[in-house]
C-alpha cells in the first residue's frame, strides 16, 4: 500500500493547522490573541482563508513568460510532494522500498530550487527575480552543510534506507545491531535491550548531537523559514519570488513551504531522534521501551509507531515556528558567512569525527 | 498486496503524479469559480505601486555563480561519499581483514576530502566567500548636542536595567 494514501490527506491536515498554529504562536509570543473570529478559538481561520484563495482571480502579467509561470508552483509542490514518497509511517508501512531512500530525497528536493529559479524569472519582475536569486543562492549553500550532517548519520547506520535507520534506532534492532551506550563499545554496556531514547541516534552516538544541531538550523534555511527567509524579506523584496502570484497558484507555493517544513522535520526525527521509537528505555522487567512500540506489523504497532513518529515531527514544526517569531532575519552576507564558513567546516570536521567513531563502535 | 507489486521508483511515479493531480484538481476547481476579469493595470508588473521602468530580467550579482561553483565542487565531492559512506564501516569486512579494511578506507577518504576542503579554504582566502557590505561612512555632521547627554541617559538605563 503507498504511503501517499496517508501522506497526501495528511500534509493537507498538517497546512491547515501548522497555519493556524503558527498565527497563535505568533500571537502569543507578541502578546496577543491571533484569529479570534472564524470557529471556536478561531480554528476555521485558515479553511476560512483556503476558501477564500480558491475564489481569487489567478492573474498572469502581461509582461510574464506564460508557461513556465504557470508550471513553476506545480513544479515546486509535485517535487516537495515527492520526496515524502521514502519516508516511513509506521513500523511496519514503509515508504517506497528504495536502497538509496535518504540520497534520492536529498536529490529531489533539490530539484524544488529549479522551480523556484522558474517562478522569479517567468514573472518578469526584479523583486520575484532578485528573491529568486538569493532563495536559490540560499539553498544550496546550505545544502552543502546539510548534505554533510545527513551523511554523518549515514555512516553511523550504513544503510541509506529510511527504515533501516529507524529500526536501528530502537528496540526492534535486537538481533540485527548491537548499540552499546554512546556507541562505545570499550564501555562494554550493551543497551540494544534497554532502548528507549538512549538508541536514538542523537545518543547512540553523542557526536551527533552537534551534526543534528547543524541538520536544524540548514532545514530552516531549506524551508525559506525565518532567520533566513530573506527570499521573501517583506520589507525588502515585498514576497520574493512569490511576488506576482495570486489565489490558489500562490497558495501552491504556500502548501509546498510547509510540506517543506514537514518534510525536513520528518527526516530529522528519522535520521536523529529516534525516527518511530518510543522515548521509554525498558528498566528490568518494567518493559516501557517494549509496551510503547509494539510488534512490527501489528495494529498497536502500528498505532505507537505512527503516533511517535508523527508526535515528535509535530515538534519539531513547533520548534521552527517558535524560532520564526523569536529571532530576527539575518543579512545575506551573514547568511552567506554562517553557511560557508561556520556550518560546513564544522559539518566536515563532524563528519570525520563520526567516521572514526563508527570504528569503535563495532 | 502481493499481486500488485509495484517497484520502488514506481511508488515514487505514483507520489509524482499524485501530486500533479492534486494541483492540477485544485487548479481546474479554482478556476470554475474564480472570476476573470483582467485589466491593464491588474496586469502590469508589480513594482509597489509605481510604474514599471526597465525589465524585471535586470542584471544580478555575479556572487552567486561563484556560490553556485562552490556548490558543485561539494556536491560532486558528496556524490562520491556516499556509496562510501555505506561500505567502510562494514563489520563483516572489517572483522575478515583484521581491522585493516575500516582505517584504511577512512584514511584514503579523509585524503580525498582534505583536497576538497582546500578548495573551500582557497575560496575563502580570495574573498569569494565575503559579501560586499555597505560602506557606510560616519557623517562630518556637528551635532549642537553635546556628546554627554547621550552618555548620561546611556548610562541612567544601563544603571538601571542591571
Amino acid at each position: 500500500m503507498s504511503t501517499i494514501l496517508f501522506f497526501l490527506p495528511f500534509l493537507l491536515l498538517f497546512a491547515v493547522l501548522a497555519i493556524y498554529a503558527e498565527r497563535k504562536v505568533s500571537a502569543f509570543i507578541q502578546d496577543r490573541y491571533g484569529p479570534m473570529e472564524v470557529g471556536y478559538y478561531g480554528i476555521l481561520q485558515t479553511v476560512a482563508d483556503l476558501v477564500k484563495l480558491l475564489q481569487k482571480e489567478d492573474i498572469v502579467p502581461t509582461k510574464a513568460d506564460r508557461k513556465l509561470f504557470l508550471i513553476a508552483p506545480i513544479l515546486v509542490f509535485t517535487f516537495v510532494f515527492a520526496g515524502f514518497a521514502v519516508v516511513p509511517v509506521t513500523s511496519g508501512w514503509e515508504g517506497a522500498p528504495i536502497q538509496t531512500g535518504v540520497f534520492f530525497l536529498l536529490a529531489i528536493v533539490s530539484l524544488d530550487t529549479i522551480g523556484i529559479i522558474m517562478a522569479g524569472w517567468a514573472s518578469n519582475n526584479k523583486y520575484s527575480l532578485f528573491g529568486a536569486m538569493r532563495s536559490a543562492a540560499q539553498i544550496i549553500s546550505y545544502e552543502v552543510p546539510l548534505t554533510l550532517s545527513v551523511l554523518s548519520v549515514v555512516m553511523i547506520s550504513q544503510t541509506l534506507d529510511l527504515q533501516q535507520i529507524s529500526i536501528q534506532q530502537g528496540v526492534h534492532a535486537v538481533g540485527q545491531e548491537t548499540n552499546y551506550l554512546f556507541g562505545i563499545k570499550a564501555l562494554g554496556i550493551d543497551v540494544t535491550e534497554i532502548g528507549g531514547f538512549l538508541t536514538w541516534n542523537v545518543f547512540r552516538v553523542p557526536i551527533l548531537f552537534i551534526t543534528w544541531i547543524i541538520f536544524f538550523i540548514t532545514s530552516l534555511a531549506e524551508s525559506n523559514r525565518a532567520p533566513f527567509d530573506l527570499p521573501e524579506a517583506e520589507s525588502e523584496l515585498v514576497a520574493g519570488f512569490q511576488t506576482e502570484y495570486s489565489g490558489f497558484r500562490w497558495s501552491l507555493l504556500m502548501l509546498a513551504e510547509y510540506g517543506m517544513m514537514l518534510l525536513v522535520s520528518f527526516l530529522g526525527v528519522i535520521l536523529f531522534l529516534g525516527s518511530w521509537n518510543s522515548p521509554l528505555p525498558n528498566i528490568g522487567s518494567v518493559r516501557l521501551a517494549d509496551w510503547t512500540t509494539g510488534e512490527i506489523g501489528t495494529l498497536s504497532g502500528h498505532l505507537w509507531s505512527a503516533f511517535w513518529l508523527i508526535a515528535k515531527a509535530l515538534l519539531m514544526v513547533l520548534i521552527q515556528i517558535w524560532v520564526r517569531w523569536t529571532y530576527p532575519r539575518i543579512r545575506i552576507d551573514q547568511l552567506m558567512s554562517v553557511g560557508w564558513k561556520y556550518l560546513t567546516p564544522i559539518a566536515l570536521f563532524v563528519l570525520l569525527i563520526a567516521a572514526v567513531w563508527r570504528l569503535f563502535m563495532i | 498486496m502481493e499481486n500488485e507489486q509495484i517497484s520502488a521508483f514506481g511508488e515514487v511515479l505514483i507520489f509524482l503524479i499524485g501530486g500533479c493531480v492534486f494541483v492540477l484538481g485544485g487548479l481546474f476547481s479554482s478556476k470554475l469559480i474564480h472570476p476573470h476579469r483582467p485589466n491593464a493595470q491588474k496586469l502590469e508588473s508589480y513594482e509597489s505601486g509605481e510604474q514599471p521602468i526597465g525589465s524585471g530580467w535586470s542584471r544580478f550579482n555575479i556572487r552567486f555563480y561563484v556560490v553556485a561553483l562552490l556548490f558543485l565542487l561539494f556536491e560532486v565531492e558528496i556524490v562520491f561519499v556516499f556509496p562510501w559512506a555505506t561500505v567502510f564501516g562494514n563489520a563483516d569486512y572489517i572483522e575478515a581483514t583484521d581491522g585493516l579494511w575500516g582505517w584504511f578506507s577512512i584514511i584514503e577518504m579523509f585524503v580525498f576530502i582534505f583536497i576538497l576542503a582546500l578548495g573551500l579554504a582557497y575560496a575563502w582566502v580570495k574573498g569569494y566567500l565575503e559579501w560586499p557590505k555597505a560602506n557606510v561612512t560616519p557623517s562630518d555632521f556637528k551635532s549642537p548636542v553635546p556628546q554627554g547627554l547621550y552618555d548620561n541617559i546611556n548610562k541612567k538605563y544601563q544603571s538601571t536595567k542591571s
